[in-house]
């Protein structure tokens, strides 16, 4: 078998953060290029995460029945794959590129399980920041309010799968959202926690 | 009852600067056990901040904010003996409020 067609984006990763995004990441990659002689034909091995990934649902392991219960908490949005889905889960437009929100972080981070991270803007009329990251099987990492009587700057820890675009959104009174992004790569932590 | 939060509320001018440190595993829901087992998701999905009993901050989270979740946010308005509370909610409905003086 043609191993680039074997590994092409429809794999489900092996490693524990990829579990349910669409792409391998490289490492894991590698391993299966690795394992390739010894494993099963790609149809049985999609069945069979797909008969897993049914059993995981029934089992009410998958992420969104915990949150059900917990109405001010936007399960929807926090569950968005992409970035065009969130858009869609928060009923807000795709975002337009401004120099006056700012991310700050690392431009390299050594461990993808924890990324100091920073958003901010100096723009009046802030309604909320949020703060993604493009390759994480969820996009959203965390949605802060301003109000009147805080700054919109936050810092925080996230944690990265992979090396991937961060992005800080501002949504405004207004109704427009704003992004600033930066690249972040991640040198350990494509597989594990 | 989960561990106590370590908070520090420095003031500086007529904003206070607070850093908030808490004890949490934030599990993803998507790596497994030594057995092969999911470990089920269980992470803070809610944070806020009150000044002297007002909500001045509050936010959501999902699973990819980092163990033991490091906050730092200024509060506007906030001088040198004022209490800063900090409460979080996790998916399980497990709480826990810490409260300060701004230093």
């Amino acid at each position: 078998m043609n191993a680039g067609l074997y590994l092409s984006a429809d794999v489900v990763c092996l490693c524990r953060l990829h579990m349910l995004s669409a792409n391998a990441c490289s490492c894991c990659v590698q391993l299966m290029r690795y394992m390739e002689p010894w494993m099963p034909s790609r149809r049985t091995l999609l069945t069979h995460s797909a008969k897993v990934l049914t059993l995981l649902g029934a089992a009410g392991w998958l992420p969104m029945t915990a949150q059900a219960q917990m109405a001010a908490y936007n399960t929807a949005a926090f569950e968005a794959k992409s970035i065009a889905e969130l858009m869609k889960a928060l009923g807000t437009p795709m975002p337009v590129e401004s120099k006056d929100v700012t991310l700050t972080g690392p431009d390299i981070a050594e461990n993808g399980a924890v990324v100091p991270v920073g958003v901010s803007t100096t723009l009046p009329g802030v309604k909320r920041l949020l703060l993604l990251v493009e390759k994480n099987p969820a996009v959203m990492s965390a949605m802060f309010e301003v109000t009147d009587a805080v700054e919109a700057n936050f810092s925080t820890r996230i944690k990265m799968g992979q090396s991937s675009n961060v992005y800080a959104v501002a949504v405004m009174d207004d109704g427009k959202l704003l992004y600033a992004q930066k690249e972040i790569k991640v040198t350990l932590g494509g597989c594990g926690g | 009852m989960a561990d106590p939060m370590r908070i520090r509320a420095q003031a500086a001018g007529d904003k206070a600067t607070v850093r908030v440190l808490m004890a949490h595993d934030m599990e993803t829901g998507l790596r497994k056990d030594a057995a092969g087992k999911l470990i089920p998701a269980w992470y803070i999905t809610q944070v806020s901040a009150q000044l002297n009993g007002k909500t001045v901050m509050t936010t959501q989270w999902g699973p990819a904010v980092a163990k033991n979740p490091f906050l730092q946010f200024t509060v506007k308005g906030a001088k040198s003996g004022d209490k800063i509370s900090v409460a979080w909610v996790d998916n399980r409905g497990e709480k826990r409020a810490d409260e300060v003086t701004v230093a």
